[in-house]
């Protein structure tokens, strides 16, 4: 079946220097994908990129296909009727992210004359009525408030409710708690997956908290330094990561239950940029590390059903797994 | 909001008082008024008569109050000139320098703001980099240089324009357009800078990524944003209407009320130029509390905090 959105070898640079390195993964109708990784990994950047949100002077290549159609590079115009109707994206601090001189109102209405052609009592109707969605409470009222007036998890709601405003297909949700107190980001993570379950939108969640993603999301693809490293179903990344870097995040978490452990932290930093290494992005960090892996940058490789890995030696043992399990 | 606007008008008050405070102490440190009038060499007798007759001999405090209420009632004493009230002479110079500096300011809004978000949205452009090149010399240029420039080219040189005086419209032409050039650089400078300021905001991103297309995200979401800021620097130069011009109206003998507080400082009439003072004072304490009431209108973050405070 085709994929909703697939991104094919998607790379980004900004003055010369590369932060995304060919990035490729794909979201079906309704799936819940998480993009987990470190901050600076690219996980934000592939988005901007894919809806054309990045600054002019970033170069960006590749292929975005939304239903089999590239979207990468369009005209405005046809990017326009894609931004918040087939794709809407939140973000992380969403007290900067709403306008603070105008109303919530004012900024709901928008979206909704713009996507969908309302007007007049309909369009102050259904301005109502995500409010309620979203359960901001005396909705009526407050649409004529300004975002100030709001608390980080209202305004998180309210963006969440203009996210929904054009009935997009796929929802980006850019760290949607990280600026979040841990009880108001359960509500926000509580709210997303009711909305996806009456509206069967399919969204992306962008997150570097492993737990938040693998409570809410089917599949999950990891990102270091501008590279998808793993991809896999929610459940495996957690009880097999393949990739060390995959390995070392889940190493990092603390048991819910068991024994106590040790947590182990990922030894070193991710690499600069414009100072890459000439292999594996990861391999000044790794244990595993041979001469394979400081020469030649690793390629995704099928390791299981609907599992990939980038990784020499990783792939190397798994693939000769999968092989034995075969004969 | 009420609050808000009282808050203001009272700061504005105190600011008058202050202004009457300060030119009551200027007067008096700049020397015995009497010794200074009557010149060193008067008789001992006649210089006692002054000071009572003036009410010199009071003490300070009572002479303060005395200068405060003269003040309110809008008695400001005599030009040592012509003997007639200052008053009258500076007002009946305003709209000569109103002929200069309102045109001047319809130039530096009609050319500084279009300018600055121009070049805003093209950054990094040819457009971009001329706009700023000219902002920059026209901030840079001192108005008297640029003044004196414009004479030698258009009137000396071409012939085409007075060099000076108030005999035609022609003649306002020089001294309207030096008044504007410096101020359209300023505003063009600050307009630009506000605007990628707000470019670089969050906000901006959200309405890209609601589908929102450009020019809807400028005219919607930047301007309204990018108004707060500019409002600042268009208030200052409102508030610099009347004297403003003092510079500009020397270079070309304009007898407008910046030439008049030339005349008056170089003939120690301190009536006129206490006079010219609280003008000055009073269309900026003015324009500053228009700029505070168009930031409560223009930013609800601004209006609920004082309002609720």
């Amino acid at each position: 079946m085709r994929p909703l959105l697939a991104i094919e070898n998607l790379t980004v640079s900004f003055d010369e220097t590369r932060v995304l390195h060919g990035v490729d993964f794909s979201i079906g109708k309704g799936e819940a994908l998480g993009l987990v990784g470190e901050s600076g990994s690219g996980k934000s950047v592939t988005w901007l990129a894919a809806l054309g949100l990045l600054p002019r002077s970033a170069k960006v290549a590749g292929r975005v296909l939304l239903d089999g159609q590239n979207i990468l590079g369009a005209p405005e115009g046809a990017l326009d009727h894609v931004r918040g109707r087939r794709v809407a994206m939140i973000f992380q601090d969403p007290a900067s992210a709403l306008n603070p001189v105008l109303t919530i109102r004012r900024q709901l209405s928008e979206t909704l004359a713009l996507h969908r052609g309302l007007s007049g009592r309909s369009l102050q109707a259904e301005c109502k009525r995500l409010l309620d969605l979203v359960g901001i409470p005396d909705a009526e009222r407050r649409l004529s408030a300004y975002p100030h007036e709001f608390s980080g998890g209202q305004n998180q709601r309210i963006m969440i409710a203009m996210a929904l405003s054009g009935n997009p297909d796929l929802l980006i949700a850019d760290e949607p708690t990280t600026a979040l107190d841990v009880t108001i980001q359960a509500q926000i993570l509580e709210l997303l997956g009711r909305v996806r379950r009456e509206t069967g939108m399919a969204m992306v969640l962008i997150s570097h908290d492993l737990g938040v993603v693998s409570e809410n999301c089917d599949r999950v693809a990891v990102m270091y330094a501008g590279r998808v490293v793993e991809k896999a179903r929610a459940g495996e990344l957690f009880d097999d990561p393949c990739h060390p870097y995959s390995n070392g995040l889940i190493g990092a978490l603390p048991p819910l239950d068991g024994e106590r452990r040790r947590l182990t932290a990922i030894g070193g930093t991710v690499p600069d940029p414009r100072n890459m290494p000439a292999g594996c992005a990861f391999a000044p960090r790794c244990a595993l590390e041979t001469a394979a892996c400081k020469a030649v940058p690793p390629l995704l490789v099928p390791v299981g059903p609907g599992r990939d890995v980038a990784c020499h030696v990783v792939a190397a043992q798994r693939q000769m797994h999968v092989g034995q399990a075969a004969e | 909001m009420l609050r808000f606007l009282a808050l203001r008008i009272g700061r504005a008050l105190l600011t008058i008082a202050l202004v009457v405070t300060f030119a009551f102490v200027v007067l008096r440190l700049s020397g015995d008024p009497a010794l200074l009038i009557m010149g060193p060499e008067a008789p001992p007798e006649v210089i006692a008569a002054f000071r009572k007759a003036w009410g010199l001999d009071d003490p300070i405090w009572m002479q303060y109050f005395d200068y405060f209420g003269a003040i309110a009632q809008g008695e400001l004493g005599r030009s040592m000139r012509d003997g007639r009230p200052a008053v009258e002479l500076v007002v009946e110079r305003i709209p000569a320098t109103l002929a200069l500096t309102l045109p001047a300011l319809l130039i530096k809004i009609g050319i500084g703001i279009p300018a600055g978000i121009y070049a805003a949205l093209h950054r990094g452009s040819m457009i971009d980099r001329a706009v700023m090149l000219a902002a920059v010399a026209g901030f840079t240029v001192p108005s008297f240089v640029l003044a004196l420039l414009l004479v030698l080219v258009f009137a000396v040189q071409l012939g085409w324009l007075p060099s000076g005086g108030q005999d035609s419209w022609r003649h306002a032409i020089l001294p309207i357009f030096t008044l504007g050039v410096g101020g359209a650089a300023v505003l063009a400078r600050f307009t630009r800078s506000a605007m990628l300021e707000i470019l670089g905001q969050h906000y901006i991103r959200t309405a890209s990524a609601k589908g929102v297309p450009w020019r809807a995200v400028v005219t919607n979401h930047a301007l309204p944003n990018a108004a707060i800021p500019t409002v600042t620097i268009v208030g200052f130069m409102v508030g610099s209407l009347i004297a403003g011009a003092v510079v500009v109206e020397s270079v070309f003998s304009w007898p407008g009320v910046g030439r008049l507080l030339v005349v008056a400082v170089a003939n120690r009439d301190l009536a006129v130029v206490q006079c010219i003072l609280l003008l000055v004072a009073l269309t900026m304490v003015t324009s500053n509390l228009i700029v505070d009431f168009l930031y409560g209108f223009l930013d609800p973050r601004l209006r609920t905090r004082t309002g609720s405070a």
